[in-house]
Order: structure tokens, then sequence, then C-alpha cells
């Protein structure tokens, strides 16, 4: 297994390790046990010895008791130490994806991410158990059995060390041809339950456009190929019981053979054959076991090697030691900022953008679907690093902050916007989660919210479901404005915030931003011309670079896009009054 | 915390249910692999004869064979190897029969899975939409999932291990019973000890087992939850809190995990030993009958004896061990099945709708290829005969009530019309019920006979995938599919030139976007089209519903994330497209309504104010406020 996904082991390390230890103790146990009983046999039955058969009857109950304790005391350390490098994994890949930037999360998508932290570990978990209890014991019940062997029959103990090479080889090989096949099974059924996963989503769309039979036909496709996929890898593996089986049976026919004329010419006794026979199925048994677990090593390795993607993920963005810690003012200067999500070399989201803020001005921007406003926008949290150029806050370069620091002060209230399962207030207070109710209402009656949560028979302490789809667009984007505000933030960023706030609640959002909190700098993103038309300055963004910067006076003088985008809205509008 | 209210899975038991579920399992196999299954059956069979005759033949071989030859001067070992010989033979069968049921359970196993799976599949495509409604996307994707797993694991191992180990217990304890009566008494003793004890361990890995899976739904349900959200985390530097409440949950599911699998490894030493008591048990109580002459009891009765008292314990600890899937698979099973016995859509239609020419009397004939002329044929059952009737686009209802449950009504009396060729437009706040028109012209939901018509039709009699067809609907949730841009907008229209496509997607305005996506129209989607924007995925939505050309389009939201500028030229672009023809469109944004021919404002399932533009301004009502702006939609 993977040594660097081990590292997680921790503080199981001596379950880990105990657990082998006691599966040795239990497995000498094991190997006892069928001696006493042969010599149960021989001696005590062959001589009617009575006295004999109690007391070494006795001794094996003594030593079964034994491996009872150590076979059970192993299974439960075992369980322990497997489901705690479970933990340990899930927690680390969990802690790990705290500390993605949102270049890193970008790299991976939300249910990849699940499937790790779940699937992929249960994969993992597994293997690691039947590893520290199954592989440790293979060989040592292999090597013991073959040791008393020996000491009953060289003869049947040096067939056994012919035979086990053979099986263990062909066992392997085996497994090895079948797992290509299972790893191609792996992808056609992630392939299937897309399938299922989109028909379930889009079952309106399926149905209104009578599309059933094109996705049965498209589901029998991929379903026949996992068929014939899976039928023929397990087909490869269904060789192993009779491998196994033909193994056996040659092994005990000559077993019969040499120790049936042992037995005749007085070279062996009865009870010896019978114990020969017991370690040689014990031998066999092992190496059954050393392919299982084989088999769910490779299958855990395309798991652990997920899994291992995220653990080596580089954080983009880390804290330096002299970080600074305090955000002096809300001013944002951008210089000569160029902007592409694939970093150095890739297409300019973002050109050479020059832009000067004030503390506490109100900052419009306005453009089109792509000309990169939530872009401009990002990089001024630090949500990503520029390619060229510098993004300052309060004087001094974005990166020089803590992260804590910045994103304490720089507040943004994202386009895609989500809630938590959780009462509202629960949901508030993740933007301070000391402040008091009456602190948690004051940004709601900013965020026009308060009102509404008011008319819920929970108020504050309505639940929100998962996704927050038991609030309207509208309620939920001022929830989330109001998150935003708890924080008290030097800045502000609404991005497409209110667009489904009636224009009337957004003037009124917009009036107690001015009233309230005048030193914030506010920068709000809008399609809605009525909601950045009284800003300081307004913005307008085009294909990644400032088209147009002024007050809105001045852009329906100087501005195309932007008197095309008004005279659409508010004259068009006015004109049918 | 999250998922509390996650409905807690049913506690499998072993019940009637359990058993009729277990048997309609069954016929699947024995339905379509029934002489396979019989191969399977008399296969596992000998199989385990042969398995047995390993210590059973040891008794044999020692009494008749190899004893008798002790001590004489030239021993004549051939009928000893006569006897090998025999048995290398019955051992050959068992190899064969081996590798038979071994091949055989694969292909049962694996066909059975996929007629599950197909059946399952196939019969979901038939279910109402309120199916959908009922059951979260989640527990339907473990039918195909988790469940199918766990079934998969039960058809291919404990099937045949059962089978096997059931069959060995049998033929075993006959031998025993025929070599020893008395000393069998004391097995009969050991089972019933062992059943006890196993059911024990069992029940208790089984509660754990069922709190694992409990446990780790929890885990999954917060994780789904965080990592959709893990940017609103990083905003709001709430990465410690998150972590505290993950360790919570993390450790819950290892107290659950670790139990469990505690009680399930404790199974193999506890059983196994029990075993070796049995062991002494018999040999200290044989030995007293061999001393005391009782029963008959020779050496090798003994020795081989012994040797099925030891083989008798490994069925029970292989039985036991497949106790726990089983019962996980047969609950997996019943969630299926019960996903299957849900009652399809009902669809008593007979109208269909088909191609049509006029000829020269102006008569509607039907026709087959595509004329854009489409008829609704009507066969009369009374008589016999067939009518056409042009299909045109009238749509009315007449006072229609609805709701979802009869407890909760969300339509009261509800009459509209729209002409062929009008835009009528829904504008209300979130529940008004705006969506569930458009749910019951397309016959999501049913409603009584004769409350819509359509071209004077009543909707019930219409077939519902020609109903469907005469309709293109863009969702408010846009979905898309794996696969490239061009088969995301050919879904429309499964058989469309690329020529059409580009069309229907410069039509859109989804032309411009894909030609700046380095593989255009050819980029693959995955994830319901995650690489693209909310408006981008509109867009293809507009170009799906525009390249099917239906007579009659129902936009819901269909351009909300779309920037005002973009929309108002898609809005110019579909206005060509549905020039003669019936359109019903819901929208947020008045902007995009202000030219319907009638607009009605909704308001708790009633409609409380209908007109024009023009008109309702005019009125000064609600339309009037929530065009200035005084009035929020939420």
């Amino acid at each position: 297994m993977n040594r660097k996904l081990l590292r997680s082991v921790r503080e199981y390390k001596r379950e880990s390790i105990l657990t082998p230890l006691l599966v040795v103790m239990e497995v000498f146990m094991e190997v006892l046990i069928p001696l006493l009983m042969a010599n149960i046999i021989d001696i005590g039955i062959m001589n009617g010895d009575m006295g004999y058969i109690v007391k070494t009857g006795l001794l094996l109950i003594l030593l079964a008791m034994v491996a009872l304790v150590f076979g059970a005391k192993a299974g439960n350390l075992g369980a322990i130490a497997s489901a705690g490098y479970a933990k340990n994994l899930r927690h680390d890949i969990f802690y790990k994806i705290q500390d993605f930037s949102f270049g890193n999360i970008d790299h991976f998508s939300t249910s990849g991410l699940v499937t790790r932290l779940t699937t992929d570990i249960t994969n993992v978990q597994m293997a690691y158990m039947f590893t520290i209890r199954l592989l440790v014991r293979a060989p040592i019940m292999i090597v013991l059995s073959l040791i008393m062997t020996l000491t009953i029959n060289v003869k049947v103990a040096v067939m056994m060390l012919i035979t086990i090479p053979i099986l263990g080889g062909t066992l392997i090989f085996i497994a090895k041809k079948a797992h290509p096949h299972f790893i191609k099974v792996f992808d056609e059924y992630d392939i299937l339950n897309n399938t299922v996963q989109e028909n379930v989503n889009a079952a309106r769309v399926v149905k209104a456009y009578v599309r059933a039979d094109h996705e049965n036909e498209k589901f029998g496709k991929i379903s026949t190929i996992v068929y014939n996929l899976f039928t023929k890898a397990e087909k490869i593996v269904a060789w192993n019981n009779p491998v196994m089986m033909f193994t056996m049976y040659v092994v005990v026919l000559v077993m019969v053979y040499i120790g049936g004329e042992d037995i005749v010419f007085g070279r062996m006794q009865t009870g010896e054959l019978t114990s020969v026979i017991v370690y040689a199925i014990q031998i066999l048994m092992s190496l059954m076991m050393v392919s299982f677990v084989f088999v769910m090593i490779m299958i855990a390795e395309a798991s652990s090697d997920r899994i291992k993607e995220v653990l080596d993920e580089v954080p983009e963005m880390e804290d330096s030691a002299d970080a600074l810690t305090e955000v002096p003012s809300g001013d944002i200067d951008f210089e000569n900022v160029s902007f592409s999500y694939a970093g150095e070399g890739g297409n300019l989201s973002l050109k050479d953008v020059d832009l000067h803020i004030k503390s506490g001005q109100i900052v419009g921007i306005i453009g089109g679907t792509g000309s990169a406003k939530s872009t401009l926008v990002q990089l001024i949290p630090r949500l990503y690093d520029v390619t060229k150029g510098t993004v300052k806050v309060g004087g001094h370069d974005v990166r020089d902050y803590s992260l804590k620091a910045l994103r304490d002060q720089v507040s943004v209230v994202l386009q895609k916007n989500v809630l938590f399962t959780g009462t509202i207030s629960d949901n508030i207070r993740w933007g301070d989660e000391s402040a008091s109710d009456e602190e948690v209402q004051r940004v709601c009656k900013l965020a026009q919210a308060d009102g509404f949560i008011q008319e819920f028979p929970g108020k504050y302490d309505t639940m929100i479901v998962e996704g927050g789809n038991n609030v309207s667009g509208g309620q939920k984007q001022r929830l989330c404005i109001a998150r935003a505000l708890l924080k008290k933030p030097k800045i502000l960023i609404l991005d497409d915030s209110t667009s489904a706030v009636d224009t009337r609640t957004d003037a009124l959002i917009r009036q107690a931003f001015r009233e309230e909190i005048p030193d914030t700098t506010k920068i709000i993103i809008a399609q809605r011309i009525s909601s950045v038309e009284d800003a300081d300055v307004i913005i307008v963004m085009d294909g990644g670079e400032i088209n147009g910067i002024g007050t809105s006076q001045e852009l329906l003088k100087t501005n195309e896009i932007y008197r095309e985008v008004y005279e659409s809205q508010v004259k068009g509008g006015a004109g049918n009054e | 915390m999250s998922n509390q209210e996650q409905p807690v899975k049913r506690k499998p038991t072993l019940n009637k249910g359990t058993l009729k579920t277990a048997k309609r399992l069954l016929r699947y196999v024995t339905s379509g692999y029934k002489v396979q299954f019989i191969i399977v059956v008399i296969c596992i069979l000998i199989s385990s004869i042969a398995s047995i005759s390993v210590s059973l033949s040891l008794k044999f071989l020692l009494d008749d064979f190899i004893i008798p030859l002790m001590g004489q001067e030239s021993p004549d070992f051939g009928e000893l190897y006569m006897a090998l010989g025999v048995l290398a033979c019955i051992f050959a069968f068992g190899v064969v029969a081996s590798f038979l049921y071994n091949r055989l359970m694969v292909v049962i196993g694996q066909g059975v899975l996929k007629k599950v799976r197909d059946e399952m599949f196939e019969h979901m495509q038939t279910l109402p939409i309120r199916y959908f409604d009922q059951n979260t996307n989640g527990s339907i994707m473990s039918l195909y999932t988790n469940d199918t797993d766990t079934l998969r694991q039960m058809i291919n191992q404990s099937i045949p291990q059962v089978l096997m180990s059931s069959l060995t217990i049998v033929v075993t304890f006959i031998v025993m019973l025929v070599l020893s009566p008395i000393l069998t008494l004391l097995a009969v003793l050991m089972i019933f000890v062992m059943t006890i004890v196993s059911r024990f361990i069992a029940g208790n890995s089984g509660k754990y087992f069922i709190r694992q899976q409990l446990d780790l739904a929890n885990v999954t349900g917060f994780v789904e939850e965080r990592m959709t959200g893990q940017r609103v985390v990083k905003v709001f530097n709430h990465e410690k809190k998150s972590e505290e409440e993950f360790d919570k949950l993390n450790e819950n599911l290892f107290v659950s995990a670790s139990r469990a699998h505690t009680f399930a490894s404790m199974m193999g030493p506890i059983i196994g030993n029990l075993g070796n008591l049995q062991f002494v048990l018999v040999a200290i109580f044989g030995g007293l009958l061999s001393v005391w002459g009782i029963g008959n009891i020779t050496l090798g009765v003994m020795a081989s004896y012994l040797q099925f008292t030891k083989s008798f314990t490994q069925p029970f600890m292989q039985i036991a061990q497949q106790f726990n899937s089983i019962i996980m698979a047969l609950a997996g099973a019943e969630r299926i099945f019960n996903m299957m016995d849900e009652e399809p859509e009902v669809d008593d239609g007979y109208v269909t709708l088909v191609n049509a020419k006029k000829d020269d009397n102006g008569n509607v004939t039907e026709c087959k290829e595509r004329t854009g002329l489409w008829a609704w044929r009507h066969p009369h059952q009374a008589d016999g005969t067939v009518t056409y009737q042009e299909l045109r686009g009238d749509v009315r209802f007449y006072d229609m009530t609805f709701g979802y449950t009869p407890d909760h009504i969300v339509l009261h009396d509800l009459t509209l019309y729209a002409k062929p060729g009008q835009k009528l437009a829904f504008v209300g706040s979130t529940g008004a019920g705006k969506t569930t028109i458009t749910n019951l012209i397309n016959r999501f939901y049913d409603v009584a006979d004769g409350k819509i018509r359509y071209d004077d039709i009543n909707i019930n009699k219409i077939k519902k995938a020609d109903l469907r067809r005469s309709l293109g609907i863009v969702l408010q949730d846009t979905h898309l599919f794996t696969g490239t841009i061009m088969e995301n907008i050919r879904y429309g229209k499964l058989d469309a030139t690329d020529e059409e496509v580009y069309k229907a997607a410069t039509l859109a305005c989804a032309d411009g976007f894909i030609q700046m996506l380095p593989k255009g129209y050819q980029t693959e989607l995955s994830g319901d089209g995650e690489e693209l924007s909310q408006g981008q995925r509109q867009l293809l939505a507009i170009a799906r519903a525009a390249i099917a050309d239906p007579p009659v389009l129902i936009l819901d939201e269909a351009t909300s994330s779309i920037d005002t500028r973009t929309e108002s030229i898609v809005q110019k672009g579909m206005d060509n497209l549905m020039k003669g023809r019936t359109v019903f469109v819901i929208a947020h944004r008045l902007s995009t309504i202000r030219n319907s021919d009638a607009i009605m404002v909704l308001e708790h399932g009633r409609i409380i104010e209908r007109g024009t533009h023009d008109e309702l301004l005019a009125q000064k009502g609600t339309y009037y406020q929530l065009y200035t702006g005084k009035l929020e939609l939420s």
C-alpha cells in the first residue's frame, strides 16, 4: 500500500502492530491444536488410554481458549486499527481541502471529492484490515504448517514445498490477469451511475422531450458493456476455485499414496496422516487468502491513488510568517492587473486592469455574461492570485496579508451562494460566531431580511434545508448579504447578489449601506441598471477590460454599452408607461 | 447538525416480506436461467461430495486398504492404488463441477443484475413526476449503487456459499450419523450451541453495521453539502468550524465501524474454537465408548469421525459469515422491488400527433414525411372512423382546481385561454402556481377530464408522448447531459443535421460562446454542464427547445440568468421562431413579457389580474406596483 497514505495511521499504530502479533499467537495455537488432535488419536485412542485423552483434551481446550482470546482480540484491534486509519485519512483529506484555495478547488469536482471521502476510503479501510489480519497470518501459517509437516514426514513436506509456489503463482497470475478488467469495469460503472444520476435529475426534461426510449437505449448499451466486462473479469476469477480444488485433491492423493506406504511399513502413524492432510489444507487455504488480499489491495490501489491526488495537491496560497494581520482601510488599487485561470501563459480573462477605489465609495460594475466582472472582484479577497500586476487593499499587496485577516475584512457575497442546513441565525452567524442576537438582527434589518424572517413561525430559529430551497431566491440573497455584513468588513462585495430582490427592496438595501456603514467600501455587480445607477463610480466591463468608468451621467454621454443597457431597461420601461 | 431528519433506514429483519423478496429474487434466477441454475445446484452437490470425500475416504482407505496391510511381509498396494484411482475420478468430477458452477454463477449473477438494472431503469422512465418529487435523488441513486452492489455480493458469493455449506452440512451429518449415531448426538448439541452463539454475534454485528451505514450517510451528507459550499467556507474563514463539525461525525462513524467489524471478525475465532471444543468432547466421549466397547467404534471410525467433526464446523462458520450480507442484500432488494412496484404514469390517451399535409380541397391528411404541418389523429371508437384535425395550439383551462396533495390546493377555479399564435405570460410570487400550470399542460400531473382542452380535444384523450412532442419546454432548472454540446442541442430532435444545430444555436444566441470554446460544438460536457455558466446553460436549453421546433412553447424562467442585453437578442430570435405559435412565458423580469398578448398575475393560485401590459398598467393594480418596483416578487 501507499507509504504516504500509511502516515495517517498515527495513534492507531499500536493496534496496527498488535493485531498481526496477536494473529501470530493465534496461528501458533491453531498449528499446535491439530498436533494434539493427532496425539489424541494415535496415542490415546490407539492405546485406549483414557487418562491421556482427558489430559491432552484439557490441554487442547486450554489452547483453544487462548486461541479464542487472541483471535477475538486480534479481530477487535484490527477493526479499531482499520476504522481508525480510515477516520484519520478522512480527517486528513477534509482538512487538506480546507486549505485549498479557489484554484485548488477548481481542480476537483464536488462529486469527485465526495467519492474520495467515502467509497475510496472504505476500499482502503477494507484492504488495510485484511492486510494486517491476513497478510501476516497466511505466511506464518504456511511456514509453521510446513515445519510441522516436516517433523512428521519429510517426503510430504517436500511435496508441499513444491506445491506452494506453483499454486501461489497461479493464483496471483489469475488476480493479475483479472485486475485490468476490473479497473475497466469500475470506469464503466461510473458512466452507468452517471447516466442514472442524470436521468433522475433531468426526469422532467426526458419526459418533456419524450426521450424515454432514447435513454433506455443509452442505458441498455452501457449496462451491456458493464455486463460483458464484469462477466469477463469474473470468469477469470472463477478459475480460482477449481484450481484450488484441483491442487488440494492432488495433494491429498499423493499424501495418501506416500503416507499409506509409510504407515504400512510403520514409518508413520494413522493420526499423523490425518494431521499432515490438515496442515496441507491449512497451507492451501492460506494461499487462497493471500490471493484474496492481493485482489483487495489491487482494487484499493486505484482508490489510494485518487486519495493521494488530494493529499499531494499543493495549496496555492499560504500565509508568510510576517503576514500583516491588520487591514488599515478599505482602499482598493488594481495596478496593471492581468489574470488567467490557467496561470501564466493561459488565456487572459482580465487584461491590464488599472483601477483605484477609495475607502467608503460605492462602486457599481456592469457588463455582459463573460465580461469578467466576477473575476475582477475575486482578486480583492485573494480568492485567486493575479497573473501579472498587483492588487492592493488598504495600501498593501493582498499577498502580504494573512488570508484570514484579509477575508475577514473583505466580505464577498458570491454569485453562486449557498446556505447550509441549520437555523437562520446559525447561518447568519457564519459571519461572526460570537455575535449577539441583537447584532444578528441588526444586520438582517440592514439587509432587509428581518421583515420576512419575523413572518416565519420559527423566526430566527427557522430551519434552512439543504441548499436553502425552502426560502425564495430573493430571501436567500438577502440572508447571504446579512451573513456577509455580520463580519463588519472594510470592503463589501456583492456579486450579482440582489438579482432576485425587487427594485424597491434593492434600493432600501443600498440606502441602508449608505447610512449605516458609510466607511465600508461597497462594490456591487449587477445586471440591473437601477442597482448601480446611484453608485459613486460605475465600471463597465467588456471582454476582460474596463470599457468605461464614471458616474451614470458621464457614462450615458461617453459609453455606448452603458447607454445601450440603460436604454433597454430604463427608457424602454418608461416609454411604455 | 446536518441530516438529522434523514430517514432512518428500516431495520432489516427476517419477516414475511423478506421471504417474499427472497422468492422474487430467486424467480429472476429461475426464470432466465432455469437450466443453468439446475446445473449449478447439481455441480455444487457434486463438488461438495468430492470435498467431503477427502475426509470420508480416509476412513475407508485406512480401515480397508492400509491397516490390513500392516505387518505383512510383502504388502500388495495394488488395491490401495485402485482405490486411489477411484478417488481420483471422484475428485476429477469435483474439479470439473467446481469449474462449471463457478463459471455459470458468473453468467447467472451478472445476467440477473443486468436484468434487474435494465428493468429498474426502464420502469423508472415510466414513473410519474410525482415519484421524483417524493423521493430524494440520493435515495433513488442508492438503488442503483448500494442496493445493487449488495445484491451482486449476495448472488455471486452468498448463494453459492450457502448452498455449498448447507449441502456439506447435510452430507456430513448423514455420514456422521451412519458412522456413529451416538457420537452424532454430541454434534447435534454443538449445532444448537453454535446456532445460538452465531445468532447472538450476527445480531450484534448487524446492529452496528446498520448504524455504520447511517453514520456513513451522515458523513456523506455533510461532506456533500460542505464540498458544494466550499467556496463560501473559504470566504467566511469557516474552515476551523467545518473541521470541528466534521470531526464529530467522523468519530461517530469510527465508533460504529470498529464495533461492527469487531463483531464480524470475532465470529471466526469463536465458532472455530467451539469446533475445537467439540473435537475434544468427541475424542473423550468416543474414547470412553471404544474403551467400554459400546457402539462398535473402531480406530478408523474414530479417526475419520474426528476428521468430520473438524470439518463440520467449517460450513457453519461460512453460513454465519454470509448472514450479514444476505440480510443487507434482501433489504436492498426489497427497496429495489418497491420501486419496480410503483404505479407507472397512467396514459389512456388515444389521440396521436402525425405529420400532415393539406390536399387541394384544404382537407388535412396524414403523411409520412415531415411537413411542418401537424395534425391530431383522432380515431372514433363508436364507428371506427378516423378524423384528422390540424394542430393549431389552442389551449384552454376550464374552472380548474388542482393540488399536489388533496389537502393543499395550489390552483383555484382557473379559467384561461390561449389562442393560436398568442403569447401568454404568467407573473406571480414563488408558490403562486405558475409552474404548476405548465406542469398540467404537459400532463406531468393529471387533472379531471375536460378541464384542459387542446385544440378543443380533452388532453386526457391525447397520448402523453404525442402531447409532449407538441410542446417545447424550457424549464426553470436547466439540465444537460454528458456528451458534446452538439449532442445536447440535438436532444431536441435526434435526427437533426449539423446545420440545423448551428441554426438553433444561433437563434438562441448560444453560437457565440460555443465558438469561443476550444473545441466548439464538440466540447464535452460533464456533470450537468458544470463548466458552463448558468446563463450559458440556459442558452443551450433554449437552443435545444428551438431545434425541436414545437407548435407550442413553454418558457419557465428560461432567461433568468442571462444578462439583459443577450436576453433581448434571444427574445427577438424566439419571437421570430414562435411567430404564429402559442407561447407560455413565466418570467421574473417583467421586461421580457411586456409584448405579451395577455399577462396573468397569479396570487395564491388565483388569477387576480389579466390583460395586456398597457391595460394592466392603466389598472394601477398589482402588476403596476410590480412593474414600478413597489412590490417584490419572491
